[in-house]
């Protein structure tokens, strides 16, 4: 158990990165306080069902399984041995000075730290397609959770889009479980996948397992689609419009759309934390500036997703990272980490080897319509966007203020990529010389009443 | 069970039935289920968005793009995909007369 003398380690998010750096704080004698939302340890990929759901973890997470079954009876057994403090259902919504405000059902707690750890993941990044913010449509990481932790399929008829190793994985488990998916329309062409291939040999038996997923849609599976429109009737999405890669108009009827553009890493902790940034050409996000180890400065670490997009097996790395890190910086003894980092630079090779073979839409974007939504979440069109890039100078906090793109519930989440290359477009430059969306607290929505209970 | 709503159920469906009350009408959902999958078994959206004419059901499942509030006809708004629906549970897809 930790004493007062013992510095205080807070880690946020219990995925791999955030279980694994917990445990070597734990192997190193800290009792380290870890936060998540979720009701249950596992992060995105080795998210678990509530509690009365049956199916067993080779169903879930199919070659993963053994992985998953690991880090959750791993993260079990330190926090029931009483070494760690579980905060689940818990979200932090700010950090300031050596705080959290963390979000319970009691209302918000402040919790100190002398060293903080995110490890807070991604979610999908998503382009906006003209009719996108229908019921209906959704993001390709939702279709996954809601088969994973829900066991439904959230259409009768599912068209799939975007681009990315999630397209091809979220297509082959839904046609696994018996949904009716009638098209996987992928943005990126045949030969510009080609051009990843030599660094997705870093890891041949994962390329391999995507061919072959990709050989299970079938006809299904469609690539250098051009996405044109998604129709709606009152009900909601009734069709996906898009041209083929010859050029030919097509459309699919359907009443769900799940889309995605690989992810984009949650770094709204880490930037209110005072991070500093650097725009990373091959991702197209602004990610926050770490060493190898994951070390941030002021005694805050990164790891896992929510700073590198490296996957499920380089966050746990990440995380050991992190830890060790955070470890050395306090005197104490830390694990070696050569072996780590080799195994990290592997990684690196591969997650090179997607960025080029899926890349971002930014033509697509660049060409959106005058009345196209952008911000789901105010419905702001790309046509105010573009005029607000006239006015704002082409930097993207005026522009965020100026049209409200940005600034709706989702903070600026789903549509800040879009925003930027808009943006860009219209001002002739780079989307980094556009700038960055500054993140602003709260993280989550906070009702009025939880300040008011603040502990 | 029969879902004439968006969602299909693909398995897990040997879970207790537990029933809520939308807009003042009973409905059938299953333990386990969030107020998301529960609302989407028997109908085809939350709530209208508040900028547009469309409905909306949600975009992420994982809290993170805040489509899903919806409201209930006493106590706060929830977030339907990151929490369970619970017996007798009283939800609205648009806010009470006295919201203000
Ligand atoms: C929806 C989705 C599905 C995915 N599916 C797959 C897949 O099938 N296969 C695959 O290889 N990869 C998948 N990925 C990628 C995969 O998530 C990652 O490689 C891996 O989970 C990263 O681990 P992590 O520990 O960095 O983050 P995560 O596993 O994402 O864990 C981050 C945790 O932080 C918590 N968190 C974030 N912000 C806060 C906050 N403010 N307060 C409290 N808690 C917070 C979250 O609740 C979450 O549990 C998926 C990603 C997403 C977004
Ligand atoms: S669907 Fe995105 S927060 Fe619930």
């Amino acid at each position: 158990m930790s004493d007062l003398a013992s510095p205080r380690i807070v880690i946020v998010g219990a995925g791999p990165a955030g279980i694994r750096a917990a445990a070597t704080l734990v192997d190193a004698g800290f009792h380290p306080i870890v936060i998540d939302e979720g009701q249950r340890a596992g992060g995105q990929i080795y998210r678990r069902p509530p509690a009365g759901f049956t199916r067993p973890p080779q169903q879930l997470y199919g070659s993963e399984a053994q992985k998953a079954r690991a880090l959750h009876s791993l993260f079990d057994q330190l926090a029931a041995e009483g070494r760690l403090t579980h905060y689940a259902r818990s979200s932090v919504i700010a950090v300031h000075e050596g705080r959290l405000h963390v979000l319970r059902e009691s209302g918000v707690q402040v919790i100190f730290y002398d060293r903080l750890i995110l490890a807070t993941g991604a979610s999908d990044r998503v382009a906006p397609v003209p009719g996108w913010q229908s019921a209906g449509v959704y993001s390709l990481g939702a279709a996954q959770i809601a088969l994973k932790a829900q066991g439904v399929a959230l259409g009768r008829r599912i068209v799939l889009t975007g681009s990315g190793p999630l397209l091809t994985l979220v297509g082959a488990q839904l046609v696994k479980a018996g949904a009716h998916v009638p098209a996987v329309l992928d943005t990126s062409p045949w030969r510009q996948q080609l051009r990843g291939l030599w660094e997705l040999a870093a890891r041949p038996v994962v390329a391999l397992r995507g061919l072959v997923m990709r050989a299970q849609l079938g006809g299904r599976y469609h690539a250098g689609v051009t996405l044109e429109r998604i129709e709606t009737d009152g009900s909601g999405v009734a069709a996906v419009r898009w041209r083929d890669a010859g050029g030919r108009q097509r459309a699919t009827s359907c009443d769900m759309v799940g889309m995605g553009w690989h992810l984009r890493a949650e770094t709204h902790l880490a930037d209110l934390a005072g991070c500093a940034f650097t725009y990373d050409e091959q991702w197209r996000q602004w990610l926050p500036k770490i060493d190898r180890m994951g070390r941030a400065g002021n005694g805050i670490y990164l790891a896992g997703d929510g700073v590198r997009l490296l996957g499920a097996d380089g966050a746990e790395i990440a995380g050991c990272l992190a830890a060790a890190a955070c470890l050395a910086d306090l005197g104490r003894p830390a694990p070696s980490a050569n072996a780590d980092l080799h195994k990290l630079a592997r990684l690196e090779r591969f997650a090179r080897g997607l960025a080029c073979a899926f890349p971002w839409p930014s033509e697509m974007v660049r060409a959106l319509p005058e009345d196209a939504i952008v911000c789901r979440c105010e419905n702001v069109s790309a046509g105010v966007v573009r005029e607000s890039a006239d006015a704002g100078g082409g930097e993207a906090n005026r522009v965020k203020s100026l049209s409200r793109v940005g600034m709706g519930r989702c903070q600026g989440r789903y549509c800040q990529l879009a925003a930027v290359e808009l943006v860009a477009a219209k001002a002739g430059c780079k989307p980094d010389a556009v700038g960055r969306f500054r993140g602003q607290a709260p993280v989550r929505p906070a009702p009025i009443g939880a300040f008011l209970r603040e502990s | 069970m029969i879902t004439p709503g968006r969602i299909v159920r693909l398995a897990e469906r040997d879970r207790a039935e537990v029933h809520f009350l939308l807009a003042g009408e009973m409905r059938g959902a299953l333990a386990g289920d969030t107020v998301l999958t529960a609302m989407l078994a028997s109908g085809h959206a939350l709530r209208n968005s508040e900028f547009g004419s469309e409905s909306r059901a949600g975009f992420c499942l994982m809290g993170a793009c805040q489509d899903c509030w919806v409201w209930q006809e006493e106590g706060p708004c929830l977030r339907a995909c990151t929490t369970l629906i619970a017996e007798g549970m009283r939800l609205r897809t648009t806010p009470p007369e006295n919201w203000p």
